[in-house]
């Protein structure tokens, strides 16, 4: 049987091929060729677009460069949540590689938050973090930590290292033995269909009468909506990382291995195709 | 850690257990037996049934009880008949007991209880301290009370010899009435309580049980001799007492409280090992004087005790030294009876509800405990609801409310195996309407409602609660059926209970069993339905990374791949002045290369002069990473290859553990992650220990045996796996056994890694807690004076009174600490009696002065005397280990590989040795169950102390009086073999049972040349060529005898039968007769070949002028040839003479050597591998005054190579070869052996051995360090034999044992693979070319193990050899097992298939030859000349028939 612990490196080793074009009333130079890029699942926009920048950035007259932004189908792509967090939102059920637009122009500042810098990135990926352990531990492992592991873990996620990120995550996955799990689960339910941004709420892996929750038990309290009743048809999926995992799944298992690597177990909801 | 468990006995006198592990009575069934009172230890359990007789329950167990009867027969010669049994009438009797003082004829010797059974009938032991007597078992004196010797010799006018007979206790795991005594007078009254205990002063080997019991007169008795051999003891004595005795509780060490009528309680003063009656009482007030003592009861420093107003009282202050203790502390609740059990563990029955209770948080620290708590543990009466309830568990914590009422359904599956499996189908399925529940094995129905319907059903369960499921219930529900069907209990005892602070026990109440049982499951390996998810979701990823990875994997990477750098502080081992530990900044950097790998550099930055240095280590290149705990410092050793030629690890200190395991987990991580090492490790991986316990294994890479991709020994990778061992044994179907330093076998579970290596470095699943217990022993020294007597005032040129083995460390009780940082302290230091050399009644061994031998009595000459204190230490690690229990091992050896099966086939062979001494053979091993299903018991005559099972199933032992015993006829489908016992030579025996029918095979050439030639039949179907060729040429010089014969079937042929042509010598061959073999078989000996030859004295290395205390080189190891693996130790590097393999007097086992602070610690062994410590080994081997060597015989060579340890550290590397053998230093490189020819005969000018690698024999380490290798090679040359030279290999760790493997080719050893490989590494001229000098003449050499047929004759098979068959070549290469190899041959000839045939001669005797001859035959099979079925090779029985070797 495969080991749990090559979960975590699928999870981490996710890859999204993706097709950056140029938004067609930028105004260029010469041609922009269409930039091909696998993108990781776990990180975050622009974090990993450097390259995509410069090489539309080269096309381009100097004065006409502002902050880059992206856009699928319409919808600006929220660069604060992860990669494959937005793939599943919006285009899990469309043709790959994933067409992103690239634009310089017109920065949509109702619908996304700017991004001068990595430091933001930084400082957004470790207050997730420090959110996710505040509900796992009361912050007392992060609390712990030196600032160089916070930086280590950071510096894995910019570097895409597994063995680094890890190295210190595991000790934020860590929970005693005398407890069946976190104190709550970090989660974050994500719907398409609503205005709401994602759900969360204080949830236990345990019930009262120590059975484990499943993930069927959480969407049962905090999104009845998503879950299919007994005889309906099903009309959403619910992904994680692109798969979906089967209801009956223990959720303290789903956060221990499926979550991403700000510690939050982002799980969309999306209709279910048509087809 | 096993389960144990806890008895009690109900209102209606039915005895319930109950296991740590489970959750459950279960009732203890016996005829329609009722009892009042039990009391339990951990082999059995003590009872007074209603019918106020005394019972003994003694727990089955796949070893038995046995003990052995002997008599002697004496006789006396007299001028005119010999010797008969005509004495003198100052005599003994004819037939005596060893005094001679006891008339003891053979039928007169009864069985003491109707519980006991025979074995066998009588048999001479033919065993005389190891040694085998001549004919008859007879040993000779002068006189009768005189020394006893086996040789007859001129002025021997008396012999006697031993009769033996075992008998098996035979009523286990049933209640055996305890007889009443025969005079009525003795036992007039029954019994009323009756206590077990003091089974800790009196432990091994003694093993004595305390059992006291209190007569309805207030009278206490004491069972006398009762023991773990004796369970039944042998009489009842009174003990007087001052007052009359109510009830009485015996401790498990040395405690004894009655309480008395009058409400005090007696205390017994002076029990010890030696006085287990105890000799005074004294007197203890109760508590209250208004309130007397109703009930005591006794711990190891704990005593509860019950008034009569029902208060629970705990006394402080108890111990060995003040058995009253000093006051009483009232405790909370009411309680009819309290027991302390095991570890001071307290359970009670509550007064007013009669319900059980456990005493919560008893802790050495907190003897008192916390809380009670109520053990409301479900009960099983009618056995069909065994599983049913852990069955609901492990569904129910996935399927919440669906499956809760489970346990109500009445579940018609009796235990967990029978559930059905992970069946994803019966998850959507259970959805169903409420039916009757009891035809379903578990629904999800909520079956809160149709709960009681069932329940009520069972009629036959009138209290049948499962209270833990019951729990699960709303209480109105609960209520009715709860009242009446609560357990009553009416006693308990705990005294075979074992809990420990960190025992998780699910017994209290549903709630928390159930959480228990869930955390146990949250294992995502265990419950079958966690399957169904967890597939779903690896599927499931692996699809996703299929769809968006696989057709776009030319895009480019976001994240380009960069260094990762990771930085600490740490001390680093300076190595060269100052030598000392100096604080360094160390960096790891990690990148990817082009090629995609990882690959890491650690650096290490020093100051030096003020100057800023660094070394830096690649980690790819670093072959193990060893952490070092001693020296009070968080250390680790990096060894790399080149590191490891320079004897110079880079030593790395951590401030603390953590960060030491962070920096060996990220270490360990980079070096795996660069070698491509991940996941469990492959079923040829190769296994080892430190000598420190520590566990490291190897991958050997796919294309090992692949004659360009060589890989030294020194750079193979070994990486750790969590867990402390003794012993590991592989095989190379991936099981892998273990034995701990407590004796605890451990069987590996398919994990990786544990102990310190936690997080990605280690699999989530089947890593489990894992403890070892190890002795630290020191010694107390004292000196004689004429007027104070033995005083702890020395000489002062003595040793340390206060020192460890040698007297050269100073060792007091407060110095003392455990070996390193991991170990704590478990016990206070106590007096060892065990100590080898048996001691006096205090523990004291006397000695004429200091460095001299020990003897247990004290005699005239005797001036210094020492005794041994022992303290033991606990080690609590994790790793992939699982116990074994219950049966503790002293040694295990695994079949190296089943041939001819991979995968499938029959259970692998595995033999075991537990620490009494019995052989066992594990029944059931395979690779899904690795740990085997039961033991099987195989009778010996004496306790063993190693066993070894070579390929083809080939076992041999040794005992503890240092006798070699072979075992015949073992195959898959006879897993322990056939008989039983040692065999005499020549002469008929009485038949003992159905053993081993009488008859005699030997051949009178064979006896003139005093070989002891035996066997014992039965060797049955698969003869190997091991034992076929065993009739070695130089026994039987000259012409060739017919063998005689014995009297009956099975018998073996002795054939003398000159070779007709060519070869000048006769053989002496074995031939099985075309009879049935199916009755008999036996441990034969075909050892003791006391033989003229001297064996050759090998000149010590003049530099080093210490190894001549070491192995006598003059001493001779002498045994017949075979398939032989033996582990023999001496602690005095005494070697016997003659005889056997070694005369093992003591410390026998595989005995610890380094205690503390030996580092090097040889094993050498059957198949490869020595290991290794830190860089410090050479330094403290010097100080190793113990032996240990290890035999090994391999393959069909008849050569024997064999190595042992000197005690200066040296090794010695010797051979036997059909009889004579040899030691030599392997110091100098194996020098040349005057008799060895197989170099020295080459014909002149011929080039030094060269060619190809037929194999390896064994790697062994000299004290300086390097490891030499002794090679054989094939030559391409027909006409040269292969030889055998030496050659320095380095090593990349100091060994700690060395296996010894040969070219074993007849099956693929994975060790043999493996040896082949490091051989290549050493044959490789470019390896090193300084060290392995192929092209210079040899530094030394074997004795070439080619049957010197081939040597003296070169140019093989002439004259009727050939005549068999068409020969068409004399010489055919082969391949086996991916390596060439020369065959010899008779002649040869292709086969219609291909293959090569080879005619062996017309006579079997030839066949022989070719088997004995270089070529390790694959599958020798032998075929009949026309093409019919192969054959096995001695199935062929007629003499004419052709053979034909296939090498395929």
């Amino acid at each position: 049987m495969t080991d749990d612990k090559d979960v975590l490196r699928d999870v981490w080793f996710g890859r999204i091929p993706t097709c950056f074009t140029l938004y067609q009333d930028e105004i260029t130079e010469r041609e922009a060729e269409p930039y091909y890029l696998l993108l990781p699942r776990v990180s975050y926009l622009t974090l990993v677009t450097d390259k995509v920048k410069k090489h539309f950035e080269k096309v381009m007259r100097q004065e006409d460069i502002s902050e880059i932004w992206f856009e699928y189908e319409g919808t600006p792509l929220k660069w604060h949540y992860p990669i494959g967090l937005l793939f599943d939102l919006l285009a899990s059920s469309s043709a790959l590689p994933w067409n992103i637009t690239v634009h310089f122009k017109s920065f949509p500042e109702k619908d996304l938050l700017h991004c001068p810098s990595k430091d933001v990135i930084e400082a957004h990926f470790m207050s997730c973090v420090k959110e996710a352990d505040a509900l796992k531990h009361k912050s007392q492992v992060i609390n712990e930590m030196q600032k160089k592991d916070h930086k280590q873990l950071w510096m894995g996620l910019q570097n895409d290292r597994f063995d680094q990120f890890w190295a210190i995550n595991r000790k934020l996955m860590e929970y005693p033995a005398e407890e069946n799990g976190f104190r709550y689960i970090p989660f974050r339910i994500y719907q398409t269909t609503t205005e709401r941004p994602f759900i969360r709420q204080l949830f236990r892996p345990v019930a009262t009468d120590d059975q484990l929750h499943t993930l069927g038990d959480l969407l049962k309290e905090v999104c009845p909506s998503a879950v299919a009743p007994e005889d309906g048809e099903k009309k959403n999926q619910v992904r994680i990382h692109g798969i979906e995992p089967v209801l009956e799944t223990p959720l303290q298992w789903l956060r221990e291995h499926l979550s991403h690597p700000d510690n939050f177990l982002h799980i969309r909801i999306i209709p279910q195709p048509a087809d | 850690m096993p389960s144990s468990e806890l008895w009690a006995v109900d209102l209606f006198g039915r005895v319930f257990t109950l296991s740590t592990a489970g959750q459950q009575w279960e009732l203890c069934r016996d005829a329609q037996l009722e009892f009042k009172r039990v009391s339990a230890a951990a082999p059995c359990c003590w009872g007074i049934a209603c019918d106020n007789q005394v019972y003994v329950r003694v727990g089955a167990s796949d070893v038995p009880i046995r003990c052995r009867e002997e008599a002697y027969e004496n006789q006396r010669w007299n001028p005119m008949g010999g010797f008969c049994e005509a004495l003198l009438p100052s005599d003994r009797w004819p037939w005596s007991d060893v005094s001679g003082l006891q008339h003891r004829p053979l039928d007169g010797v009864a069985l003491p209880s109707p519980h006991w059974e025979w074995e066998s009938d009588w048999y001479v032991d033919e065993n005389f301290g190891g040694e085998p007597t001549e004919k008859g078992g007879w040993t000779y004196a002068i006189d009768f009370p005189h020394t006893y010797t086996r040789d007859k010799k001129w002025n021997s006018c008396v012999r006697r010899r031993r009769w033996t007979r075992y008998r098996r206790y035979k009523s286990r795991d049933t209640w055996a009435k305890i007889p009443s005594e025969d005079d009525p007078q003795q036992l007039p009254d029954p019994f009323s309580d009756l206590s077990v205990g003091g089974w800790e002063i009196t432990d091994e080997p003694v093993g004595r049980l305390s059992v006291w019991a209190v007569s309805l007169q207030g009278k206490v008795w004491y069972r006398e001799d009762v023991s773990h051999s004796n369970p039944e003891g042998s009489s009842w004595s009174l003990v007087d007492t001052p007052g009359e005795a109510v009830q009485i509780s015996c401790g498990p060490h040395d405690l004894l409280w009655v309480s008395l009528w009058e409400g005090q309680a007696l205390v017994r003063e002076g029990i010890n090992r030696n006085n287990p009656k105890g000799s005074s009482w004294s007197v203890v007030e109760p508590p209250t004087s208004e309130n007397g003592i109703l009930h005591v009861s006794a711990g190891v420093g704990v005593v509860w005790a019950i008034t009569k107003d029902r208060k629970v009282w705990f006394r402080r202050g108890v111990n060995s030294h003040n058995p009253c203790g000093t006051s009483w502390i009232e405790m909370v609740g009411e309680m009819m009876m309290v027991n302390v059990g095991l570890n001071d563990q307290v359970w009670g029955i509550g007064w007013t509800d009669r319900a059980l209770y456990f005493r919560h948080g008893v802790t050495q620290s907190e003897l008192s405990g916390k809380t009670w708590k109520a053990i409301v543990a479900g009960r099983e009466c009618d056995g069909s609801r065994a599983g049913s309830l852990s069955s609901l568990l492990s569904a129910g914590c996935f399927f919440g409310d669906e499956v809760r009422g489970g346990g109500e359904s009445r579940v018609p599956s009796d235990s967990e195996a029978e559930r059905p499996g992970p069946d994803p189908e019966r998850d959507v399925e259970v959805a169903g309407p409420a039916s009757t529940p009891a035809e379903l094995p578990w629904t999800n129905i909520d079956l809160k409602e149709p709960k009681k319907g069932p329940r009520h059903a069972a009629a036959d369960f009138p209290e049948g609660t499962n209270l833990s499921s019951l729990a699960l219930l709303p209480l109105g529900l609960e209520e009715p059926d709860s009242a009446d069907c609560h357990a009553l209990w009416a006693w308990v005892s705990g005294g075979g209970c074992a809990v420990e602070a960190h025992t998780t026990l699910k017994w209290f109440t549903a709630h928390s069993g159930l959480r228990a049982s869930m955390q146990m499951l949250s294992l995502p390996i265990t419950p079958a339905q966690t399957a169904a998810w967890r597939k779903q979701i690896f599927q499931q990823l692996t699809e996703r990374t299929q769809r968006e990875l696989e057709n776009f994997r030319h895009y480019e990477q976001a994240v380009e791949q960069s260094v990762w750098v990771k930085t600490g502080a740490l001390q680093w081992w300076c190595d060269w002045k100052p030598h000392k530990w100096v604080d360094v900044r160390v960096a790891l950097e990690q990148f990817t290369g082009h090629d995609g790998v990882r690959d890491s550099i650690l650096f290490i930055y020093y100051m030096i002069h003020e100057e800023k240095k660094y070394i830096h280590v690649f980690l790819n290149e670093v072959t193990a990473l060893v952490p070092v705990l001693n020296e009070a410092k968080h250390s680790f050793a990096v060894y790399t290859p080149e590191r490891t030629r320079q004897r110079w690890p880079v030593r790395l200190a951590a401030a603390t553990e953590q960060d030491m395991s962070d920096w060996l987990a990220l270490l360990n991580l980079c070096c795996c992650e660069s070698r491509r090492v991940h996941g469990r490790p492959s079923p040829q991986a190769i296994w080892s220990v430190t000598c420190k316990g520590d566990i490291f294994v190897s991958e050997p890479s796919p294309d090992l045996e692949a004659p360009e991709r060589w890989l030294p020994c020194d750079q193979m990778f070994w990486r750790q796996m969590g867990g402390h061992l003794r012993v590991v044994e592989a095989n190379s179907r991936g099981v892998v056994w273990g034995i701990g330093y407590d004796h605890t076998a451990w069987v590996y579970t398919g994990g990786y890694g544990g102990g310190c290596f936690q997080g990605l470095a280690s699999s989530t699943s089947n890593i489990y807690t894992q403890s070892d217990v190890k002795c630290v022993y020191i010694y107390e020294n004292q000196r004689w004076n004429p007027v104070t007597g033995y005083t702890s005032r020395g000489l002062p040129t003595d040793r340390y009174m206060w020192s460890d083995a040698t007297g050269l460390q100073e060792c007091t009780k407060a110095s003392t600490k455990p070996p390193s940082l991991q170990w704590a302290w478990v016990s206070d230091w106590f007096v060892d009696f065990s100590v080898p050399g048996g001691t006096d009644q205090e523990g004291w061994q006397y000695a004429s002065d200091f460095p001299a031998l020990y003897h247990g009595h004290k005699t005239m000459k005797d001036f210094v005397r020492r005794r041994r204190w022992t303290r033991k230490c606990k080690l609590v690690t994790s790793g992939p280990w699982l116990e074994v229990a219950p049966i503790a091992l002293g040694d295990v050896s695994i079949i190296p590989e089943t041939p001819g099966a991979h995968g499938s086939g029959p259970g692998i062979a595995l033999w075991a040795v537990s620490d009494k001494g019995d052989v066992l053979c594990r029944l059931g091993v395979c690779e899904l169950n690795p740990a085997g299903s039961s033991w099987l018991h195989v009778g010996t005559d004496q306790p063993f102390a190693s066993v070894s099972i070579g390929g083809c199933y080939q076992v041999w032992a040794v005992a503890r009086d240092g006798s070699a015993f072979y075992r015949g006829s073992v195959s898959p489908s006879k897993p322990a073999g056939l008989g039983h016992r040692q065999q005499s030579p020549g002469e008929p025996q009485p038949e003992p049972g159905n053993c081993v029918s009488p008859h005699g095979c030997a051949a009178p050439g064979a006896q003139g040349a005093g070989l002891g030639l035996w066997h014992r039949g039965g060797l049955g179907s698969p003869v190997r060529p091991g034992q076929c060729h065993q009739g070695p040429q130089e026994l039987i010089p000259g012409d060739g005898r017919q063998a005689q014969r014995g009297a009956g079937p099975p018998q073996w042929a002795l054939e003398g039968g000159r070779c007709p042509a060519g070869d000048p010598q006769s053989r002496l061959l074995l031939r099985p007769l075309p009879l049935t073999w199916s009755r008999t078989g036996a441990w034969s000996l075909p050892g003791a070949l006391p033989l003229g030859k001297r064996a050759h004295e090998g000149p010590l290395s003049p530099g080093h002028p210490q190894t001549a205390s070491a192995l006598p080189p003059k001493e001779k190891w002498l045994w017949g040839s075979g398939w032989l693996c033996l582990d023999l130790i001496s602690s005095q590097s005494k070697i016997r003479k003659r005889g056997f393999l070694s005369k093992v007097k003591e410390g026998v086992g595989r005995l610890e050597i380094s205690a503390g602070e030996g580092r090097l610690l040889p094993r050498v062994g059957r198949a490869l591998l020595g290991w290794s410590e830190d860089g410090g080994a050479a330094r403290g081997c010097e100080k190793l005054s113990k032996c240990r060597v290890r035999v090994t015989v391999v393959g069909p060579q008849p050569a024997l190579p064999l190595m042992g340890l000197g005690a200066g550290g040296s090794f010695y590397i010797g051979s036997c070869r059909r009889g004579w053998g040899g030691w030599r230093p392997a110091e100098r490189g194996l020098e040349a052996s005057a008799r060895s020819r197989a170099l020295g005969r080459h014909p002149p000018g011929s080039p030094t051995p060269s060619g190809q690698l037929l194999s390896c024999f064994f790697f062994f380490k000299s004290e300086k360090g390097p490891i030499w290798c002794s090679l054989k090679l094939a030559s391409h040359s027909r006409t040269r034999c292969p030889g055998v030279i030496g050659a320095h290999v380095p090593s990349p760790l100091i060994l700690r044992w060395i296996e010894l493997t040969a070219s074993f080719p007849g099956v693929p050893v994975r060790r043999a693979r493996l040896c082949t490989v490091l051989w290549c590494s050493v044959c490789r001229p470019e390896a090193d070319s300084k060290e392995v000098s192929l092209g210079s003449p040899p530094e030394g050499h074997w004795r070439e193990p080619v049957a010197s047929a081939f040597a003296s004759s070169p140019g093989g098979g002439t004259g009727r050899r050939e005549s068999g068959g068409s020969a068409q070549a004399k010489q055919v290469k082969g391949r086996v097992g991916g390596a060439l190899l020369s065959v010899y041959t008779r002649g040869c000839q292709v086969s219609p298939s291909g293959h090569h045939r080879f005619f062996c001669g017309s006579a079997l005797s030839s066949c022989c030859d070719s088997l004995v001859s270089p070529c390790p035959l694959s599958r020798a099979t032998v075929s009949p000349p026309c093409g019919a079925p192969t054959a096995d090779l001695l199935s062929l029985t007629e003499p004419s028939r052709f053979l034909g070797c296939f090498i395929q």
